[in-house]
């Protein structure tokens, strides 16, 4: 059976429509619409929006099978609602030739849960001193169309300004996690009144907020197109709103994590809260979601870093950095971004499916529910109350820090071009 | 009392007055011929050391030892531990060995903090300094010194330190001595001040209990005691000072500011000391500087600390309590 009648949706968080889905494609969406001969599912009350778009997911394969896998992160994403993810580079081999981003890419169709769009390495094994097989990247099957070398920053402004002029040449853009090296070294949370207490080492603000001044500045010069990674600070939004006043071609990045949790975690020591760049404070929090409601900020990122048990049961300075984020993404959005007030379900369709999907060219995602389209959809249970249970995750590793926590809202359903990947909240 | 010896600021003022006061029962063992007690006969205590620090282990060891204590030796270093999961394979095989105490020293801030709280364990842990964070048994002997040199050894006992100013001179940034003493000197009501250049100075220090200057000359007249710090020589590589001869210069003790002191003010400092960088030769050896008297503290207050964690309701000491007033 190849019709599929979504009834009574929410779409968009509007009025109840039908969506019909015929094969691939969204044949119509109104009212009323005819059941004859589509399998029908039960949509009343719920929200629909259109596949979400991760712009920054670490996969682990290839090296790391033992964290994650393409089928055990797509199988996760499609649990988070997820139709597309974007790959980081930061793989053992990195992905920095078109092999390995070929390989990533075909995994990731093989297995049919997600789209698998692989980030290409901006320098060649993430070091910063000479640049990638850009071009060959982009036109390997995999056409990469953005590149970071995500876990270390391009700090090399030269390096940085080569890159970001040199993928002008196929529209491609360089997605930059800044992080001034020198300025972070020994870093072990955010520099401020609790890293003072613990004695941890400070990663501070100014780290970031310097590399996000000098790359839209370099962004400027040369006429590129700039991308932010999980930008986390009050002065970095402060930076991105004025590039953007002035014209500059920068985007930007928030992550869930830092849009809901604080540096006063870390009072626990306990390394599931470790995370690059680190959670920062209740300011920083404040200042971020008023970003993203505003459009300063212009998507969430989910940064999915999976990690196994053993690399965060340890003390926190010789824990491994990162929090896993697929499967609890769009529920932190609502509790921090819906339920206050700050955005709608129109506005998180945009900053979750439409503006990554724009950002990384990923044609065929973010479109409109409307007939004609990819039938790339996600059905969500916007009332559903309930804890967070990483037993029940479909990622490899469970390093979240939202075990026992209650959070709203629940994923029921994904397409991706017409094929259940999740149905009533299990993975098909 | 908690169950763990985490953070100084964990200590209650009724704490920390206990502590010091069970370290003066402990002091007089010392002055008997036979300088035992079979307070911790049959318990197990580990040193559990993963950072080089003979001082320490030495000055916990021979508190174990007094108090008749089972005592294991465990020294990390050197050995392959870098990966972090070896803190909790190490912590599950002393649990095996049905160890009743950990003293744990780590270069890692937190490690104890994870010891005790990660379900590794059901031992007590102590930490006996853990990176940057916190010393709490050394604050405890800095405390336990000014009280018996600024309050008085027996007119002390029941006491705080309220009203005393204290001043702490040096890499504030780097120091877990520092962090604790800021806790503990605060619970015990002495007004405290940080003295250190600013890059030594950590952000966020606004929070904490305590006044922050950079000017050692104006801070001396009006302390009762000036506790120095270690400088490590390496700081000066990475930019936190200049020159050595700098540092020394503006916030080095030497015998002429120490004339700017009080009296009655006194000269502390951890150990070891670097002659000449933070501390002349002719202060350390003045009969103002307690160094010494805080090396022998040290056992007694440790004493106090396994005692008071470990210890069941026995008296510490026989027959002491009768014989005082208290
Ligand atoms: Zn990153």
């Amino acid at each position: 059976m190849s019709k599929i009648l979504i009834r009574g949706a929410k779409v968009l968080g509007g009025e109840p429509q039908d969506v019909l889905i015929d094969g691939e494609v969204i044949a119509e969406v109104g009212t009323g619409l005819s059941a004859d001969g589509a399998q029908v599912v039960e949509a009343t009350g719920k929200v629909l929006l259109p596949g979400l778009v991760d712009l920054h997911t670490h996969l682990r394969e290839p090296g790391r099978e033992d964290s994650e896998t393409v089928l055990t992160g797509t199988r996760a994403a499609a649990s988070g609602g997820y139709t597309a993810v974007f790959a980081m580079a930061n793989t053992f081999p990195v992905a920095d030739t078109a092999g390995v981003v070929e390989q990533v890419y075909r995994l990731g169709q093989e297995h049919g849960y997600c789209d698998v769009q692989p980030i290409g390495a901006v320098t060649v094994g993430l070091e910063g001193k000479k640049l990638a097989e850009l071009g060959a990247m982009h036109e390997s099957a995999a056409g990469v169309t953005v590149f970071s070398d995500d876990g270390k920053c391009v700090d090399d402004a030269v390096i940085m300004r080569r890159a970001l002029e040199y993928v002008k040449a196929f529209g491609g853009v360089v997605a930059q996690h800044a992080q001034e090296p020198r300025l972070t070294e020994g870093a072990q949370m955010n520099e401020g009144v609790v890293s003072a207490e613990l004695g941890l080492g400070g990663w501070p603000a100014v780290a970031e907020e310097s590399i996000i001044a000098r790359d839209v500045l370099l962004a400027e010069h040369v006429g590129s197109r700039v991308h932010i990674c999980h930008l986390s600070t009050a002065g970095s939004v402060e930076i991105v709103r004025w590039a953007k006043s002035r014209g500059i071609a920068v985007t930007a990045e928030v992550t869930p994590h830092h849009l809901l949790l604080t540096d006063e975690l870390v009072r626990t020591y306990n390394p599931v809260y470790k995370v690059n760049p680190p959670l920062r404070t209740e300011r920083d929090v404040h200042a971020l979601r008023t970003a993203l409601a505003d459009g300063t900020i212009d998507i969430v990122a989910t940064d999915h870093a999976p990690h196994p048990h053993e690399d965060k049961d340890c003390e926190w300075a010789a824990a491994a950095m990162g929090m896993v984020g697929l499967e609890t993404a769009l529920s932190v959005v609502q509790e921090t971004m819906v339920d206050t007030g700050l955005l709608d379900w129109a506005g998180v369709a945009d900053r979750m499916s439409v503006k990554p999907a724009q950002i990384g060219q990923a044609t065929g995602h973010g479109r409109p529910v409307s007939a004609g389209e990819p039938a790339n959809l996600t059905l969500v249970d916007t009332e559903y109350r309930g804890q967070v249970d990483p037993a029940g995750f479909a990622s490899r590793s469970r390093n979240t820090p939202y075990e026992g926590r209650r959070l709203p809202g629940r994923v029921t359903h994904t397409w991706l071009r017409g094929k259940a990947t999740l149905v009533d909240g299990k993975l098909t | 009392m908690q169950r763990h010896l985490i953070s100084a600021a964990d200590l209650t003022r009724d704490d920390a007055v206990l502590i010091l006061d069970t370290a003066e029962e402990m002091a007089r063992v010392a002055d008997r011929p036979i300088k035992k007690l079979p307070t911790l006969r049959g318990r197990t205590v580990v040193n559990l050391f993963f950072e080089d620090s003979t001082r320490t282990r030495i000055s916990f060891e021979a508190a174990e030892k007094r108090l008749s204590a089972d005592v294991i030796n465990f020294t990390a270093k050197g050995s392959s531990v870098s990966k972090g999961e070896s803190l909790k394979d190490t912590a599950q095989t002393l649990e095996a060995m049905g160890v009743d105490a950990v003293v744990i020293r780590h270069g890692a801030s937190g490690a104890p903090y994870r010891l005790a709280n990660s379900g590794w364990i059901d031992a007590a842990v102590i930490n006996a300094g853990d990176g940057t964070h916190q010393h709490p048994t050394q604050a405890l002997l800095d405390a336990f010194t000014m009280r018996r040199r600024l309050v008085g050894r027996d007119t002390g006992l029941g006491k705080d330190l309220s009203g005393r100013r204290i001043t702490i001179v040096g890499d504030v940034l780097h120091s877990r001595v520092a962090r604790s003493n800021v806790d503990l000197l605060h619970t015990l009501g002495a007004e405290v001040t940080l003295v250190a250049p600013p890059t030594l100075v950590p952000v966020g220090v606004e929070t904490w209990p305590c006044e922050v200057s950079y000017d050692l000359d104006s801070t001396l007249p009006k302390s009762d005691a000036v506790m120095m710090l270690r400088v490590q020589r390496e700081r000066m590589n990475a930019a936190f000072f200049p020159t050595e001869r700098e540092y020394s210069r503006r916030y080095g003790l030497d015998g002429e500011r120490m004339a700017k002191m009080p009296e009655h003010a006194i000269v502390m400092h951890p150990g070891p000391m670097v002659r000449g960088m933070e501390i002349t030769a002719e202060v350390a050896d003045s009969d103002r500087c307690t160094v010494v008297e805080q090396v022998a503290n040290g056992v007694s207050i440790r004493m106090a600390v396994l005692y008071l964690l470990l210890g069941g309701n026995e008296p510490a000491v026989p027959n002491a309590r009768t014989n005082e007033e208290k």
